[in-house]
């Protein structure tokens, strides 16, 4: 009789442990398209979603979407508020201290610059970038005036309306906004930012961040990976 | 929607407008208006029972109450409102969590802190991971609501306090005359006559409140503004509703909504001084005798 109680009580605690560990929630910006983005129907949508959900499919995960304010998406993941954070996040070594990065599913980011015309003087002139991201800090030790806005929409409008020079952001982002708008011009080379954007999920979340490892891999070995690259980022080949 | 908004890029005019407007993300737009006056419906009652429990500790006479009436209202009054809204409610959080956790899983051997990280077993969490995603929502809500009852409170305690030292002394003591004891005192005559002298400061309480619920999306609760900022935003051919900044038009449209708000609550303010005064001892009161 012991036995079996103890049994079932196991039984329980391992179901419940299953249960528990089962849904992962994912944790994005939802404002930086084509990365993420909130479509039309209010649902999370762009490559990193298609990523996630496959990511999820062959680590055999339950996972949820969660959107979150770029300022505190660190403090939040760290708090058990959500697992992953699959934000367009660059790996830098700074964010390496608070947070652990799976391996990069998409390669050091080009970044570019976008002004309101040709000539425009980035080494000292105004630069716009969104705060706390990797080409904020590129601005800042380029000796040109940072000026930091939420999100990655209002650098553009700001170059826009004459406030800053120029904005810095990913490739990306800034490609097709740049080549649709035809007051819009793109004033540089590739810049290149970064050790490439990985999962961010918790130091001590060493089980997921392994199951994440190996699906990233597998994604990376059929091919599949590149084929979403292709899919979501125009004129990009797959590098994987 | 509506059948016809199958295929956005064929239509034009109007109909491009009538789709665009009823897609599923303006609906939640839409519905984000009912977050916020459910927001402001539920927190003013609380924070205003927190003013008032941190204005009569503060009158106290039991010296330690009336320290920690007076340290709320200090304290939490000189707080930036949004360190309170990053740090507070983490911390909140994770109080809750650590309760839970202590309370659930007392087998659990690993630290509870590990660096920046903060783990408690998976029963503990709160709510659950498992839980769908709207108990997550109603959750951080609620955790809104106590956030902004504690801010608010603190600025109502001070507004009470005020009031209730400005009812004329004369009518205290004329109630001890009368041989009324202190609660009586307090509950029969000094509390129905602060009101007219703490509405004024309710008021512009009020009117911050109503504009202060941007806050709530560093909570994860989008609200208003933030969808006027993500639906104005200019769309790339990648969205099924491609269109140019709009933001101006957005904006411009909240501004109406909190113009009119404001409005309301004004005149609403109004006829409650002009009830208030009734009969009181006041510049207003007596001038409402003196027409009668």
């Amino acid at each position: 009789m012991k036995r079996l109680i103890l049994s079932t009580a196991a039984l329980a605690l391992t179901t419940g442990f299953a249960m528990a560990q089962d849904v992962v929630r994912m944790g994005t910006e939802g404002a930086y398209p084509p990365y993420n983005f909130i479509n039309d129907s209010g649902e999370v949508d762009g490559f990193e979603r298609e990523v996630g959900d496959e990511l999820c499919k062959r680590a055999e995960l339950t996972c949820e979407w969660v959107t979150n304010d770029w300022d505190s998406i660190i403090p939040n993941l760290t708090s058990g508020n959500y697992d992953t954070i699959i934000a367009g996040m660059s790996i830098t070594d700074e964010r390496d201290q608070v947070i652990d990065f799976t391996q990069p599913y998409f390669p050091p980011d080009p970044s570019i610059y976008v002004a309101a015309s040709e000539d425009v003087d980035l080494e000292g002139g105004v630069v716009a970038a969104q705060t706390g991201t990797i080409q904020a800090s590129h601005v800042a030790s380029t000796g040109a005036t940072l000026v930091e806005f939420a999100t990655p929409d209002e650098t553009v409008a700001a170059v826009r309306n004459g406030e800053v020079d120029a904005a810095l952001a990913d490739k990306g982002f800034l490609l097709p906004i740049a080549n649709a708008e035809s007051d819009l011009y793109v004033v540089s080379d590739d810049v290149y930012l970064g050790d490439g954007i990985g999962v961010g999920v918790r130091e001590s979340d060493a089980e997921l961040k392994e199951k994440l490892d190996a699906a990233i891999t597998s994604m990376k070995e059929d091919g599949s990976l590149n084929t979403l690259i292709e899919k979501w980022f125009e004129g990009m080949k797959g590098p994987y | 929607m509506f059948a016809s908004c199958a295929d956005p890029s064929s239509l034009e005019g109007l109909a491009w407008l009538a789709c665009y407007l009823t897609n599923g993300k303006h609906l939640l737009f839409y519905g984000s208006f009912g977050t916020v006056l459910l927001l402001l419906a539920v927190t003013a009652p609380v924070s205003l029972a927190f003013g008032f429990a941190g204005a009569m500790a503060s009158r106290s006479r039991f010296l330690p109450l009336a320290w920690a009436g007076k340290i709320y209202t200090s304290v939490v009054r000189g707080v930036p409102d949004i360190v309170f809204f990053l740090f507070f409610v983490i911390a909140l959080d994770q109080g809750i969590e650590w309760l839970r956790h202590q309370a659930l899983c007392p087998g659990w051997t690993e630290p509870v802190r590990q660096g920046s990280d903060f783990i408690v077993c998976p029963e503990a969490k709160m709510p659950l991971s498992t839980a769908p995603q709207t108990v997550h929502e109603i959750y951080n809500f609620s955790l809104a609501v106590v956030t902004f009852a504690i801010v608010f409170g603190a600025f109502a305690a001070n507004v009470l306090y005020g009031a209730m030292n400005a009812v004329p002394r004369a009518q205290l003591e004329t109630a001890h005359a009368y041989g009324m004891n202190d609660r009586q005192t307090f509950w029969r005559i000094l509390v129905p006559q602060m009101w007219v002298y703490a509405l004024p400061g309710l008021g512009n309480l009020w009117m911050i409140l109503i504009k202060a619920t941007p806050l709530l999306f560093l909570l994860g609760v989008r609200d208003i503004v933030y969808w006027a900022r993500e639906l104005g935003g200019s769309k790339t051919a990648i969205y099924a509703y491609p269109h140019p900044d709009w933001r101006l038009y957005y904006f411009l449209f909240l501004l109406v909504f909190y113009l009119a708000f404001t409005r309301v609550s004004e005149i609403v303010f109004e006829r409650l001084s002009r009830k208030l005064s009734h009969g009181q001892a006041t510049a207003a009161g007596e001038a409402q005798r003196r027409q009668a």
